[in-house]
């Protein structure tokens, strides 16, 4: 042991340093958000809640390809059909199990229509697991709730797709 | 009728102690939290109430209501008695710190050696607490903690002996009005600093927070305990905490003393000015547990043993030597 360090284990410079660095950081600005008041930006990509849009006259995008019931890893999402009167191929069933679900963003990258998506939402959680066996009627509700932030994401998206 | 008039007065008395110390107990957690969050950039609680000060009191009440788990294996009786000992005799030790003059529950002649004698107890509630659960982890923590906190108590009390030597008594109010001259802090530093460094093991503090280290013993003795039996003995660490700042200041920073005689300071009422003391050593414990590492064991021993006490015994020699040379000594 040389002599500078006896001296520092003597003095506790060591320590003392150390001290004065922690009450020097403990006021600078913080690098954590207040989170439920405060939140952090969200990528126009993000993957969170599922929605099923709508056309502006109000008509289903959704098709029925089932596209998306095919690719997705988890098989999560369930689909029913049938034709219309007027000769179109609408969904009867249209269910996401949200706890199936991991959230990979393949069902929207798969669809033609742009009628599946997933939007930024992401404090859906609740209090029972039913509540999170997603079914149409939820789904669409989610879409026309969140239609304005879902469709300038697809277009702030769209050079990148 | 006067017995019953006697004993509903030092109830009185017993809780103008006891629940000041329990609300500050919560605080202190409060502001421990807060500090570490502080120095590592974070906001701490801050929801509940004004600056989440009242967390502590939103945990207490969730752990009123939790359920609480009692292993089959374990020693049942010995079990539950333990988080009841360790607040217990974290507590009682509050009956002879002086707030004031005349503001303290018991002016016992031996004060100094009732806090020793209890918080020498206090081991017992976390041995039995490690050794009633049955269980690996919670044994191996009591284990550390015992050989730890008897270790660290034996330089705690050389450094006493120290303090003693300068007041000539052992009641804790001559301890403090002995040092309306000058604070012990200023001719006993080196003193003041081992037992600060002591005091950190002595309360299981990092760096010395060996028996609950939770990379290698989940916590440590607290492992298998639930629900309110956990909340107590975390009150009882933290009123631990709270007491050992206590005695810091009585010791050494001399108590509800004003730092000078000025009629400014002397507006402020005694029991501010140790409340103050005690907060200013409490910031200390909270900044070094943000920013330590935590000891290895060998070296914990290493600190106590070979280092702490030769040292303090060494200062026992020099400091009777100085007064006994320029005949100092006090005399009661």
């Amino acid at each position: 042991m040389n002599i500078i360090r006896i001296f520092k284990t003597v003095f506790l410079i060591d320590f003392l340093t150390g001290l004065l660095i922690a009450i020097k950081e403990s006021f600078k600005p913080k690098k954590t958000l207040n989170y439920p008041f405060e939140k952090g930006k969200i990528s126009p990509r993000y993957r969170g809640e599922h929605a099923l849009r709508r056309y502006p006259n109000g008509e289903e995008r959704c098709i029925a390809c089932k596209l998306c019931e095919a690719v997705c890893p988890a098989q999560a999402i369930t689909i029913e059909s049938t034709e219309r009167e007027d000769g179109s191929r609408k969904t009867t069933r249209y269910d996401i199990d949200m706890l199936k679900c991991i959230y990979c963003g393949l069902c929207e990258e798969s669809c033609p229509v742009d009628a599946i998506v997933q939007g930024p939402n992401f404090e859906f959680a609740t209090h029972t697991r039913e509540e999170l066996y997603y079914n149409k009627e939820k789904l669409l509700e989610n879409g026309d709730r969140w239609e304005n932030v879902l469709a300038a994401n697809i277009k702030a998206d769209n050079p990148y797709r | 009728m006067e017995y019953i008039n006697l004993l509903f007065s030092e109830i009185y008395k017993i809780l103008y102690v006891l629940i000041p110390v329990l609300v500050s107990v919560a605080m202190i957690v409060w502001l421990d939290r807060r500090i570490w969050a502080f120095v590592q950039k974070r906001r701490g609680p801050n929801v509940v109430g004004p600056f989440g000060l009242f967390q502590t009191l939103a945990d207490a009440l969730k752990y009123i209501f939790k359920e609480i788990i009692i292993p089959a294996s374990s020693n049942k009786i010995i079990f539950i008695l333990a988080p009841i000992v360790t607040m217990t005799l974290a507590l009682i030790a509050w009956a002879v710190i002086p707030f004031s003059e005349d503001y303290v529950l018991a002016d016992i002649n031996v004060g100094i050696l009732y806090i020793f004698a209890i918080s020498s107890l206090g081991v017992y509630g976390i041995i039995m607490g490690g050794w009633a659960s049955n269980s690996k982890y919670p044994f191996l923590g009591s284990i550390r903690s015992a050989a730890q906190m008897v270790s660290y108590e034996v330089s705690i009390g050389v450094i006493i002996i120290n303090v003693l030597l300068c007041v000539g008594s052992l009641n804790l109010s001559d301890i403090v009005l002995a040092q309306e001259k000058i604070w012990f802090v200023i001719p006993l530093f080196p003193m003041f600093v081992i037992f600060f460094i002591s005091s950190l093991a002595e309360t299981n503090r990092p760096p010395f927070d060996l028996p609950e280290a939770e990379a290698e013993l989940v916590a440590g003795y607290q492992t298998e305990y639930s629900g309110m039996m956990y909340a107590m003995f975390w009150l009882g660490e933290y009123a631990n905490i709270l007491l050992m700042c206590a005695l810091g200041s009585i010791l050494f920073l001399g108590g509800w003393l004003a730092p000078m005689d000025t009629p400014l300071f002397e507006m402020v009422p005694p029991p501010a000015w140790l409340i103050l003391k005690i907060l200013f050593l409490f910031v200390l414990f909270a900044l070094i547990k943000a920013i330590v590492p935590r000891y290895r064991y060998d070296q914990l021993m290493r600190l106590g043993w070979k280092v702490f006490l030769p040292f303090s015994l060494i200062w026992v020699v020099l400091t009777s030597g100085y007064l006994l040379y320029f005949d100092l000594l006090p005399v009661y």
